[in-house]
């Protein structure tokens, strides 16, 4: 099936006009040889192109983009070295489930496997890190392949698609038609959850008299938060969080529990453990979320919704299993539910919250707590986008921010990318410029990106980078203190580089906050100002992330404090 | 526990690549692959045998049904089916021993191929257990090289209509 007429273009310019068709008004990128028909074509369209200044925050920004908005976020590069550049980007939103499509250069048809220069075998590589790749070999099949690559990314599970294109193939013309319709017949994911599988879980539900939600990021992905909300004051159940399904429920509802698992609340751990029945939504039972398998809610019975079947019973044996799209499930299973008899499970998880509650000590009396830098972002934007790095941080920006709205919390789960926030952040903000837009970030994972204040002055997108100054790789230190004797080996980096000067060079805001008073005030000049800014936080140096499950240890085996 | 996979594919570049790297990234082991095209000749029809327990096999399956090149997996090891594979085998012959190995071969309708002053060639079509069987007769005489295809299934059709 086609639409309108055929026109005879180069295939580059094939390749803008299905972007545009599949409404594409935002990329990232960065040119080089094999790509430059691509970006001779894009000169005389209106999409916008934000260049980078490495392509790894390419696939970051447009994972961050897609995140934030819920639409597909496109990436750029050429071939080589720059496709090669993309893959920690691709792998992050791979492992997150992120639909991106990104775009490659490469060598021409009749140079592939010579080793010419700059040639890499991205499809090859980046195999087991898509959903679906291709190389195209005839120009004819661009407008084909630009539309499978879109569907493939966005429906279903979502993840990265990657399409790379030959030199040649940018530069052959084409009779352009772009079709309507994509046909498949290996791809057809299941959306309506069956109905006999959904009575089914709705009356284990009504059985159940300690039940637990447990909603992952898949939750987030198909913008069911309400159906959830919904499915949990319906049937009375406590709701926890994986750390990519956080902002799926406000965490002020009073059936949110906290994120579970090797960071989270104890309250939420105590609660999976003891449940009779686990409500597993859009998640994937990952290691640091069940500690010691065989030990993870020994009493419990299994609902799984999700929409990738190969996710059912991969780690935990699954009683129910529904295949479908979370909100459609959702949506279906809220009709057949009714609230359960989980009053005094209610009552046991709310003492367990007043006694186990999530705090920490000051440290010294003049010492800024990282913790507490979070609950004044959380204080003095309480409806900003939080973006984050990897590591303790991370871990504390989780804990501590009162996220009210889904989409607010955009963080490397999966794959645990340091320097992923501050390209995402640069990606979430251009999605959505209405929205302040914060990376919180630690001293080590903001310098693996920090090129990325160019582009964010050139381009004038304003968001705020708030470090976490510890002076170390925190989260590994917390393990040499925790687990190796306290033999700190190659964490410490204190004296990096002066982050307020660092902005300043680059032409963005430069705040420094050393006591407690100094860091609401400074966040808040950040914001106010409207331009990219560095919050360089100097903070307790060796504060740790608690409570913690141990390593290979069942997660109501938490505590607030490893003896060493 | 072996299980046969018949996994009908695209027959497209790049296809065969993704479902063998599929296994050595998740960690299952293939015992014997053969691909071919089938009788369509956009779809090539790859029969896998795979061993594991049941939770290998399901997750096997499902990761190879999310391939967007994959059509359609089956496990056909408990069907009634016809299962063959080819194998050659170069085994030591001399004046004494030749006769012997015609003999094995004949018992077994496999046909000498090839005859040589010092070995010859046994090419041998079954299933599993003649291949085997042949096999172990012939190693006295020392097996040379040996080279199979890997194993290919069809499921039988009813014999009832």
């Amino acid at each position: 099936m086609t639409t309108g007429s055929a026109e005879k273009i180069n295939g580059a310019k094939a390749l803008i006009k299905c972007l545009e068709k599949e409404g594409v008004d935002i990329l990232f990128g960065y040119p080089g040889g094999q790509i430059i028909p691509f970006y001779n074509e894009l000169y005389d369209s209106n999409m916008r192109h934000i260049l980078v200044r490495h392509e790894q925050a390419a696939a970051h920004a447009a994972d961050g983009y897609a995140r934030a908005t819920g639409k597909i976020g496109v990436c750029v590069s050429t071939s080589g070295p720059g496709a090669t550049n993309l893959v920690t980007g691709i792998a992050t939103a791979y492992m997150d489930s992120v639909p991106i499509v990104a775009l490659t250069g490469q060598v021409p048809t009749s140079m592939i496997g010579n080793d010419a220069f700059q040639e890499a075998d991205i499809t090859g590589i980046t195999q087991p890190i898509t959903k679906h790749n291709y190389l195209v070999q005839d120009a004819k099949e661009l407008p084909r392949i630009l539309k499978e690559a879109f569907h493939i990314a966005y429906t279903g599970r979502p993840g990265p698609v990657l399409i790379d294109l030959p030199k040649d193939i940018q530069n052959t013309e084409i009779d352009f038609y772009y079709p309507e319709k994509v046909e498949m017949r290996g791809y057809k994911p299941t959306y309506k959850g069956n109905i006999q599988q959904i009575k089914r879980a709705a009356e284990e539900i009504l059985n159940s008299s300690m039940p637990v939600i447990y909603a992952g990021g898949g939750v987030i992905s198909s913008n069911s938060s309400c159906e959830l909300v919904e499915l949990a004051e319906t049937i009375n159940a406590p709701v926890t969080t994986t750390l990519m399904g956080i902002s799926s429920i406000p965490t002020d509802h009073p059936l949110y529990i906290g994120m579970l698992g090797m960071h989270g609340s104890k309250y939420a751990n105590y609660a999976v453990q003891e449940s009779d029945l686990i409500i597993a939504v859009g998640a994937r039972f990952d290691d640091r979320v069940t500690g010691k398998l065989e030990s993870f809610a020994p009493n419990a019975r299994v609902i799984h919704i999700d929409v990738d079947p190969a996710e059912i019973s991969k780690n935990v044996k699954v009683h129910i299993p529904i295949v479908g799209d979370a909100k459609q499930v959702l949506k279906s299973l809220n009709k057949y539910v009714k609230r359960c008899n989980s009053e005094a499970w209610i009552e046991k998880i709310n003492k367990w919250k007043k006694e186990y509650p999530l705090t920490y000590k000051q440290m010294s009396p003049d010492g800024v707590m990282p913790q507490f830098v979070i609950e004044q972002i959380s204080k003095v934007c309480n409806d900003a986008i939080i973006v984050t790095e990897v590591g303790q941080h991370q871990m504390w920006a989780a804990q501590y921010f009162n996220y009210r709205k889904p989409r607010t919390f955009i963080t490397s789960g999966g794959l645990g990318t340091m320097g992923y926030g501050f390209p995402a952040a640069m990606g979430a903000k251009v999605g959505r410029p209405d929205k302040t837009v914060i990376d919180i970030a630690g001293d080590g994972s903001f310098q693996m990106n920090s090129q990325e204040l160019a582009t964010v002055v050139q381009n004038k997108i304003p968001v705020v980078v708030v470090i976490l100054n510890n002076g170390y790789l925190g989260m590994v230190r917390q393990w040499q203190e925790l687990f190796y004797e306290r033999r700190y080996s190659c964490t410490f980096i204190k004296g990096s580089v002066d982050f307020v000067k660092l902005a300043e060079a680059y032409g963005a805001l430069g705040l420094r906050a050393e006591r407690p008073s100094e860091v609401g005030p400074a966040i808040e000049e950040a914001v106010r100002s409207g331009r990219p800014a560095v919050v360089d936080v100097i903070v307790e140096c060796e504060a740790n992330v608690y409570p913690m499950v141990p390593a290979g240890a069942a997660i109501n085996e938490i505590l607030d404090q490893v003896e060493h | 526990m072996k299980h046969t996979l018949a996994v009908l594919v695209e027959n497209k570049s790049g296809v065969l690549s993704r479902v063998a790297s599929l296994f050595s990234r998740r960690g299952y082991n293939i015992d014997s692959l053969a691909v071919g095209v089938t009788e369509d000749s956009d779809i090539s029809r790859i029969t896998i045998v795979v061993h594991g327990d049941d939770h290998v096999l399901e997750q096997v399956t499902k990761q190879l049904n999310k391939l967007v090149d994959v059509i359609k997996v089956s496990d056909i090891g408990g069907e009634d089916t016809v299962e063959r594979e080819l194998v050659l085998i170069k085994v030591a012959a001399n004046v004494d021993t030749r006769a012997e190995i015609i003999q094995i071969a004949d018992i077994f309708r496999a046909k000498i191929v090839d005859v040589a002053p010092k070995s010859m060639i046994v090419e041998v079509t079954g299933d599993e257990s003649k291949v085997q069987a042949i096999k172990k007769l012939l190693r006295q005489f020392g097996i040379k090289e040996m080279v199979r295809t890997g194993k290919i299934a069809l499921i039988r059709s009813p014999k009832k209509d």
